[in-house]
């Protein structure tokens, strides 16, 4: 604490696991946006990642609401958002909107990956057989015509799902974008920022994650969709630069009353997280790595350490951005006249622990759907359909 | 003998501490029985509420911090009034004190929330070294705005207006998102601790300032506004031009917290000075 706060202010309300959330559900955005760009803008050369996007937003998806439930005082009252929802609320569609959004990527999931399931439910055994069965829910038909009425609503359901990311994440950055009481979030900027640092995000997290699996898996890298993955990164990474620089040059010129405070908090509060990480490490840098190696001539295997690199900061760079907003908004008093100190405890439903334990689900979510429905390119390689026994991976 | 002496002297001390006693316990006491009677204490008071629906009511409050002398007794009185956790972090009403230097600074304090009064750390002592030019006390509480952010915000309408314009919480649907702390510009909510032992029985649900609801629907006085000993808190109905908010409100140029949100609180400050907010 430092200067002058109101009484009730000693407490960071919405901590560490509020900061996860929105990092999460940037994350789903991210990655479903990469796999639209396949499927909606025929984007060939992400073909590679595009079943493997899907899955990683499913993956993310389903632990969204997760940081969110255990945050409230009353866990046991969640379901009341659903049941009496106040529509003033920028919080309160959240469950309406996740719960559309889960069931247009369950449904997209389902329709991509039937072939396989079916595939899987004739050619398995046991209880393998019964799972696969129980996914393809009752419809077995995969003819050319069916495929091709599979592929029309793919295609429909990927489009609508652009929107719907879209409108998963811009109502998260609305939450803080529409709180007038807080000089640092009251932005109608926010919205679009949480969204650009949202694509970034998840388009970075791919090409980690694609480079990581391959690597476990001894799968070839496809240079050329992780060459246009990462030039898509760098085209999202400067937009979202900009719209954030724009921000607070914005609340810079125009000096308001709490421009003081707010220079205060991102030149020392928040220094080392905001200038350091979000802007230095994490977007000015990435922005000058990508740029020098698509622009060199280095041979491709020795630019995907670079691009890991890059992938990594950004990442990083995008969770200190959430640290920033969400945290950084609660640090400055509502008085404009002092600060409040926060560091997240290691222990408690509060702490670093269990925000690390919720961080971990996604992708144990996605180890197990990875294995019950492989996205992996070689095995979907349309034309040479060979039947899959389960022991093969 | 040893028996003998410590009983003289329990005698004898229970003597001051029963004079001390009965001074401290009348405060809450006098409160309790107040809001034990059906029948409010003054029955012409009453009698004219009575004939006015409880709904055409429009209550106001008046802070007026030329008279606030920092005594903190409102802060100790909802403290009790309401339940309200002892600990400074937890107020529902605070005194804030301001002081302005002659070249132009102003600092503020307000050591645990002004319950125990501002004796302990003197200005004279705190700020010996500041050129002082004035200062003064600011009392603050719910603004019970006429448009609020915080039921706004709330996602499943535990905060909710009444329709004498009054903000309350309803504790047993409170979920404890905390989104209305986040959007009240004033920090007139908390969080309630896990031990505290409230009217309602409610841990980690978002409490604030209700006007004593309990109260001035009876035809009573917000606690705060009863043991002011100076009427630095003034409460009544805005509709009702003998009121003596009303009445104040005619006579003095007044100001609100923070008027370009567009909250229009219901608090008004006589005294009002730039920087105070
Ligand atoms: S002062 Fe704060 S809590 Fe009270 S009504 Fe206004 S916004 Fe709500
Ligand atoms: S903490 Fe309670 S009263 Fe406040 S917004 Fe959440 S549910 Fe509503």
């Amino acid at each position: 604490m430092e200067g002058f706060i109101y009484p009730n202010e000693g407490v960071v309300e919405w901590d560490l696991l509020i900061t996860i959330y929105p990092f999460i559900t940037g994350l789903v955005a991210g990655a479903f946006v990469v796999s639209s760009l396949y499927h909606v803008f025929g984007m060939k050369s992400l073909k590679p990642v595009a079943r493997f996007s899907l899955i990683t937003a499913l993956a993310f998806l389903l632990v969204t609401p997760l940081p969110l439930i255990v945050h409230l005082g009353h866990q046991e009252r969640g379901l009341e958002m659903f049941l009496t929802p106040n529509f003033t609320s920028a919080m309160s569609a959240f469950g309406y909107i996740w719960l559309m959004y889960l069931l247009l990527v369950l449904g997209e999931v389902w329709l991509i990956f039937r072939p396989d399931i079916v595939r899987y439910a004739l050619s398995s055994q046991g209880i393998k057989k019964t799972i696969y069965s129980v996914l393809a829910l009752g419809v077995y038909d995969v003819s050319e015509e069916a495929l091709s009425i599979d592929r029309k609503l793919i295609k429909a359901l990927a489009a609508i799902g652009v929107p719907a990311a879209f409108l998963l994440h811009g109502y998260v950055g609305f939450i803080f974008g529409a709180v007038k009481a807080n000089p640092w979030w009251s932005t109608s900027l926010m919205p679009v920022i949480f969204l650009m640092s949202a694509v970034v995000s998840g388009i970075a997290l791919l090409i980690g994650m694609y480079i990581v699996v391959a690597k476990i898996r001894r799968m070839p890298l496809d240079h050329g969709c992780l060459r246009s993955m990462t030039l898509w990164l760098w085209g999202f990474l400067s937009l979202d630069l900009v719209l954030e620089g724009l921000e607070v040059f914005t609340m810079l010129y125009e000096s308001e009353e709490s421009w003081g405070i707010v220079h205060q908090l991102i030149t020392e509060k928040i220094a080392v997280s905001y200038l350091g990480i979000q802007f230095v490490l994490g977007s000015v840098l990435p922005l000058l790595i990508i740029g020098f190696i698509e622009l060199s001539g280095l041979k491709e295997n020795i630019k995907t350490p670079f691009r890991f690199v890059s992938a990594f900061l950004v990442v990083a760079g995008v969770f200190a951005m959430r640290w920033n907003v969400v945290i950084g908004g609660q640090l400055l008093s509502k008085s404009l006249r002092g600060f409040i100190s926060y560091t997240p405890p290691l222990l408690g439903l509060d702490g670093i622990l269990v925000a690390a334990a919720i961080m971990t689900l996604p992708f144990i979510a996605f180890f197990i759907l990875s294995h019950l429905l492989p996205p992996w390119p070689e095995e979907t390689r349309v034309g040479e359909r060979k039947t899959l026994s389960f022991q093969q991976w | 003998m040893g028996n003998k002496i410590s009983r003289r002297q329990l005698i004898k001390d229970g003597g001051k501490t029963l004079l001390g006693g009965i001074f401290i316990l009348s405060v809450p006491s006098l409160l309790r029985s107040f809001t034990r009677t059906e029948e409010p204490p003054n029955p012409a008071a009453a009698a004219q509420l009575d004939q006015r629906d409880w709904e055409t009511r429009y209550w106001g409050f008046i802070c007026d911090t030329e008279k606030c002398i920092g005594c903190g007794r409102c802060v100790v009185a909802c403290k009790l009034e309401n339940k309200v956790p002892w600990e400074p972090e937890y107020n529902r009403t605070w005194v804030e004190r301001y002081i302005f230097t002659m070249d132009g600074e102003v600092f503020v304090d307000s050591p645990n929330a002004g319950r125990d009064g501002f004796t302990a750390e003197p200005m004279n002592l705190k700020y010996q070294n500041l050129d002082v030019s004035k200062s003064f006390f600011v009392p603050k509480l719910c603004n019970q705005c006429d448009n609020p952010p915080c039921v706004t915000v709330c996602p499943v309408n535990a905060t909710y207006r009444t329709e004498d314009g009054v903000v309350l919480i309803d504790q047993e649907h409170c979920i404890g998102c905390r989104y209305c702390i986040q959007a009240c510009p004033y920090g007139a909510r908390y969080v309630l601790p896990e031990a505290s032992s409230t009217h309602f029985g409610q841990v980690r649900v978002v409490d604030k300032c209700t006007w004593c609801y309990h109260r001035i629907s009876k035809g009573l006085l917000p606690a705060c506004v009863e043991i002011c000993p100076v009427g630095a808190r003034v409460f009544g109905d805005l509709r009702d031009p003998d009121s003596p908010v009303r009445k104040m409100l005619s006579e003095k140029r007044v100001y609100v917290l923070k008027p370009t949100l567009g909250t229009e609180p219901k608090v008004y400050y006589v005294g009002f000075e730039k920087g105070v907010q």
